[in-house]
């Protein structure tokens, strides 16, 4: 594929959901524009409630935008396609199959010696050699995310699209998972776009972070985070780009925020995420 | 499983075999001495019910009529489960179906099959078919509607999870709605199985001329033999339970476990 031709682009999109009478639709998404370049990694954060989730969805295929354009590798988006897998933050993990069985799940019409030795790279790549056999409810939270991101790299899919996918976990847990995806995405070369609501999530994984406002939502700045990964959480320009979200998004990351925010960055670098 | 010192272990035991032992002990001692001191005539003791029992079986007719019970609990359960589900499945997945369907269930499903008695006899005779019809009856709604409900309160992610890997049509049922609905199928198979054992006794009163039904409107017609009526009705429940404890062993595959909560 042309390097730098965009995987992704929105362009105008909009969308209104019916509400109680035909004539008070609900508008979600108003005047969304972007392009996403391949390899990529783009955060969506935004107020909660303001549509992020729906602009993944019609991303994604699973919803339709009312109107505008959203074309994916180069073709309108009519639906999902296996090239780009969701993860969700529900969990989309079968829980009648084992773990090998999830991950080999989208490689169904692949020649049994294939989807054995991909199965195996990527329960690898992800951390869970020894649970092969092991079902879903018998695994953590954080396994299961795991799980549900190796059955998305082992099917091929180009584009990861994340809804919260670590906003159920607790915090530690969050933590790794997220220095596991940017070690997974750097080995990868996927395209991601990665839907939270953490800023200081969205700072450590992007190249891009889009903010969105309140609904109707549109992306109100892109900041660029144009900083070495692993990311030291106190450099100055990590916290500069985690201070310009938050004024973005009308909070005072000096104010009342500060401290925990604060003990979170000397933690995270106690870790050495 | 759970760890705890061996002592502890031991008295979770002792627990479950004796508290039901003395339960069971208390019951029959209550019952042997309320019918000595109410000096009924017809009501036997557990001893009069065992020494039943044991005639019966000399006989050779406890084993007869067991055998005649559950030959006509399975015809009518397996056709139960063979129409139902793939009925409740039909409905659960395809809403016109649903839409089209779904009144005439649930009309159908609240009459008792006690009440279909008499038509059954018009249309099969008192041969095998009638109860076999009636337990038919009785089994496949409680079938139906649970394999319908299955699909219909799955989980949307395993469906969009599904449809992103390209699966859909008849690979997507298979590989996906239907490992999602069978716990729920197999819970709504178990109370049709109980339901249909219950059935079988009652058409067996009316419809035919042997099975554990019969065994008992036959004992008190033919003598007021209420040992043996009562042997019928502990043979009843014996079954009833050994059936259900059956069924249960599906609930332990690892494809539906995940199903049944914390266990």
């Amino acid at each position: 594929m042309d390097k730098d031709k965009p995987v992704i682009q929105v362009g105008d999109a909009w969308m209104s959901f019916e509400g109680k009478t035909p004539s008070q639709p609900i508008h979600v998404l108003e005047r969304v524009s972007f392009d996403v370049r391949p390899g990529e990694f783009v955060c969506v954060v935004g107020p909660s409630g303001c549509g992020k989730s729906t602009l993944l969805n019609i991303v994604g295929g699973f919803l339709k935008e009312t109107r505008g354009e959203v074309r994916v590798e180069g073709k309108a988006v009519n639906g999902p396609d296996p090239g780009r897998i969701f993860v969700f933050q529900e969990n989309g993990v079968f829980p009648w199959l084992t773990v090998e069985e999830n991950i080999g799940f989208g490689l169904f019409s692949r020649p049994a010696e294939e989807r054995a030795s991909r199965v195996t790279h990527y329960i690898q790549m992800v951390g869970l050699t020894g649970f092969e056999k092991c079902y879903p409810r018998e695994l953590s939270g954080g396994m299961r995310q795991r799980v549900e991101i190796a059955r998305a790299l082992a099917a091929e899919a180009r584009v990861l699209y994340m809804d919260e996918p670590f906003g159920a976990l607790d915090f530690i847990t969050r933590l790794k998972m997220r220095s596991d995806l940017v070690r997974i995405w750097q080995a990868e070369h996927k395209t991601i776009i990665f839907v939270t609501h953490d800023i200081e999530e969205a700072v450590q994984l992007a190249d891009r972070v889009f903010v969105m406002s309140r609904r109707p939502a549109t992306i109100q700045e892109t900041v660029v985070i144009d900083l070495p990964r692993p990311r030291d959480l106190d450099s100055p320009g990590y916290l500069a780009a985690r201070d310009k979200i938050f004024a973005v998004m009308g909070m005072d990351a000096h104010g009342g925020g500060k401290p925990a925010i604060n003990k979170v960055s000397e933690f995270i670098d106690l870790q050495n995420v | 499983m759970n760890g705890g010192s061996s002592a502890e272990q031991r008295r979770a035991m002792l627990m479950r075999i004796f508290l039901p032992l003395i339960v069971g002990v208390v019951f029959l001692f209550s019952w042997h001495f309320a019918v000595r001191f109410s000096r009924s005539d017809l009501f036997p003791t557990p001893l009069d019910v065992l020494r039943g029992g044991i005639e019966l079986f000399q006989k050779g007719l406890l084993f007869k009529y067991i055998v005649a019970s559950l030959f006509r609990v399975t015809w009518g359960f397996f056709a139960a489960v063979l129409v139902g589900v793939p009925l409740g499945l039909t409905l659960g997945w395809f809403r016109p179906a649903f839409y089209a369907f779904n009144p005439v269930i649930q009309v159908l499903r609240p009459i008792s099959p006690i009440a279909w008695i008499p038509v059954a006899i018009l249309w099969f005779g008192i041969d095998d078919t009638a109860p076999i019809f009636l337990i038919f009856l009785a089994s496949v709604f409680p079938i139906a509607v649970s394999s319908m409900a299955a699909v219909q309160n799955m989980q949307a992610v395993y469906i969009r999870a599904a449809r992103n890997f390209g699966l859909g049509g008849l690979i997507l049922f298979r590989r996906v709605v239907l490992p999602a609905a069978l716990p729920q199928i197999i819970t709504g198979i178990r109370i049709a199985l109980g339901i249909a054992w219950l059935v079988v006794v009652a058409a067996e009163m009316i419809a035919v001329n042997s099975g554990l039904g019969y065994l008992i409107i036959d004992a008190r017609n033919a003598g007021k033999r209420y040992d043996l009526v009562v042997a019928g009705m502990v043979m009843i429940g014996l079954i009833g339970l050994g059936l259900d404890s059956l069924i249960r062993q599906l609930e332990r595959f690892d494809e539906v476990k995940w199903g049944y909560g914390q266990r």
